[in-house]
């Protein structure tokens, strides 16, 4: 009885665990030319899944530093130089402002459905 | 033994030079093009420049009846003959109270997205009518209160030449905050810089640089890395840092965003017309640019929060006195400015 049970919930875990690396995917932000651009092309919002990833990922010559203060997540990446990156994973859904510190110019919102 | 071989290495370097003039020429061009002046100076859709508009800002710009003294007008800080500042540390407000950050220059301010050492005001008309409220800088009101008879709009509605002025400018929209904001924006996004040596340099003049110039403009965006905050038509990158001046008391645009690298972190400034708006800085620390450049050289004095970008140089005495003759030729010819006649009645 109780192995059953045990066995369940040891079930349960592993098809989340499952479910989430399967589903869930990670996107790569590049910091270029003081702008957020995604595949080349200039970004100011991007929509996501709860579980989904993004990489930051600097490629101008000078350091770039990505926060956000939203309710939905706050986070402070630090300040990385050209070829770095750092990653935020948002679980929970709602909307996100993401800036560079330093270039205020450099802003995209998040939305996480 | 070839007979020929001086020739043909001789012919080898030729042809090697020839082909490196062919590529760097155009790839020079390429590079530098940045600098260039943008086509258009930036302005709001709401509030096109329009020669009544500049001439109505231009007028609030110099009035001193703007503050509550009666006494300071923006130009008593702004002041055109000292290249659009105060030629002070820091500024001296109402009741001659010095104040905390330096009076910038209010030159090429159309380009900047943000206004202000710390960036808080989001446009030139969101940042206009702070000044003239601020207790510490022109100390006045705009409408009246239970202690006051009068407030500024009230005044300004009282002279006719403004109430005609306002009303070519922005017809129908009367005399409000938001129109003398508009103004006050539109006079300003007139001064601009003028062309300097290093324009005429780029734009093919080859001579408009001295020899020395040349190499601190190679310094500038080489081993002294100031390319890297310093950058564009602007000589800024728009952006925040910690550059590493002695100030404990000023949290900068950390006060605006809490995010740690903006602690002790202020706007680049442009360095169009650096010669005549001495002394540097948001607290005035350095008398003249060979103090700036020595604090760059020493890569900062506080190393508390400093940015990354900022490093030791080592650089010669030389090299020194090219990166300020550098800076020097960004200095164009100002546009001399007549002052305006303003309404008594
Ligand atoms: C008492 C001196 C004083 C007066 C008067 C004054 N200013 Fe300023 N001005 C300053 C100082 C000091 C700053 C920087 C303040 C800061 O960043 O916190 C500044 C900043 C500015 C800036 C931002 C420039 C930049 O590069 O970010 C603009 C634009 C400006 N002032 C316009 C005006 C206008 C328009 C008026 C009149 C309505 C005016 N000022 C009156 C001292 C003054
Ligand atoms: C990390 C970015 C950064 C680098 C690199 C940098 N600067 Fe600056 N510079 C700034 C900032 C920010 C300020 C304003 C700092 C303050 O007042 O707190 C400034 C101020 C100045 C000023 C004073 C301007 C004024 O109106 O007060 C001069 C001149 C200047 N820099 C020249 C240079 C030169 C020359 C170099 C290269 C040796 C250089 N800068 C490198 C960011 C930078
Ligand atoms: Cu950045």
């Amino acid at each position: 009885m109780k192995q059953k049970y045990l066995f369940n919930v040891v079930f349960i875990i592993l098809t989340m665990v499952f479910a989430t690396s399967v589903f869930s995917k990670e996107y790569e932000i590049d910091q270029n030319s003081k702008s957020f651009k995604m595949d080349g092309k200039k970004v100011e919002a991007v929509t996501i899944k709860v579980g989904d990833t993004i990489r930051f990922k600097n490629e101008d010559p000078f350091f770039h530093n990505i926060f956000s203060l939203s309710d939905l997540k706050t986070f402070d990446l630090g300040s990385f130089p050209k070829g770095q990156s750092k990653t935020v994973t948002f679980d929970k859904a709602g909307l996100a402002e993401v800036e560079c510190a330093i270039h205020p110019e450099m802003y995209m919102e998040v939305s996480v459905q | 033994m070839d007979i020929n071989s001086p020739f043909k290495k001789f012919s080898q370097k030729m042809l090697l030079a020839i082909c490196l003039s062919f590529i760097s020429a155009p790839i020079l061009a390429a590079d530098l093009s940045h600098y260039l002046r943008p086509s258009e100076i930036p302005q709001p859709d709401n509030n096109r420049m329009t020669p009544e508009r500049i001439e109505l800002g231009k007028m609030l710009f110099f009035d001193p009846r703007l503050s509550g003294s009666n006494w300071i007008s923006c130009a008593t800080c702004h002041n055109p003959g000292l290249g659009w500042s105060d030629g002070l540390p820091t500024a001296i407000g109402h009741g001659q109270k010095i104040l905390r950050r330096s009076t910038p220059t209010i030159l090429n301010t159309a380009y900047q997205p943000l206004q202000l050492w710390d960036g808080r005001a989001r446009s030139l008309e969101k940042q206009a009518l702070g000044p003239i409220e601020d207790e510490g800088e022109m100390a006045q009101h705009l409408h009246k209160s239970k202690d006051r008879s009068h407030g500024l709009i009230d005044e300004l509605k009282a002279l006719k030449g403004y109430r005609d002025a306002f009303e070519v400018a922005y017809p129908g929209e009367g005399i409000t905050k938001n129109t003398i904001a508009k103004a006050l924006s539109s006079f300003e996004r007139t001064i601009v810089s003028t062309d300097a040596a290093f324009d005429r340099w780029i734009k093919g003049d080859k001579k408009a640089m001295s020899k020395s110039a040349l190499r601190g403009f190679t310094l500038f965006e080489g081993k002294a890395n100031c390319v890297k905050c310093h950058s564009n038509f602007n000589f800024t990158d728009n952006g925040f840092h910690n550059i590493g001046l002695e100030d404990a008391t000023d949290a900068g645009r950390y006060a605006i965003r809490k995010v740690k690298i903006l602690i002790g972190a202020f706007k680049t400034p442009t360095l169009r017309d650096i010669a005549l708006t001495a002394p540097y800085m948001h607290n005035g620390a350095y008398a003249t640019l060979e103090e700036v450049i020595e604090h760059y050289n020493v890569g900062g004095i506080s190393k508390e929060n400093i940015s990354p970008n900022i490093k030791e140089l080592n650089l010669t005495d030389n090299e020194k006195s090219d990166l300020v003759v550098f800076m020097k030729s960004l200095t164009g010819k100002p546009t001399p400015i007549t002052y305006p006649m303003l309404p008594v009645e």
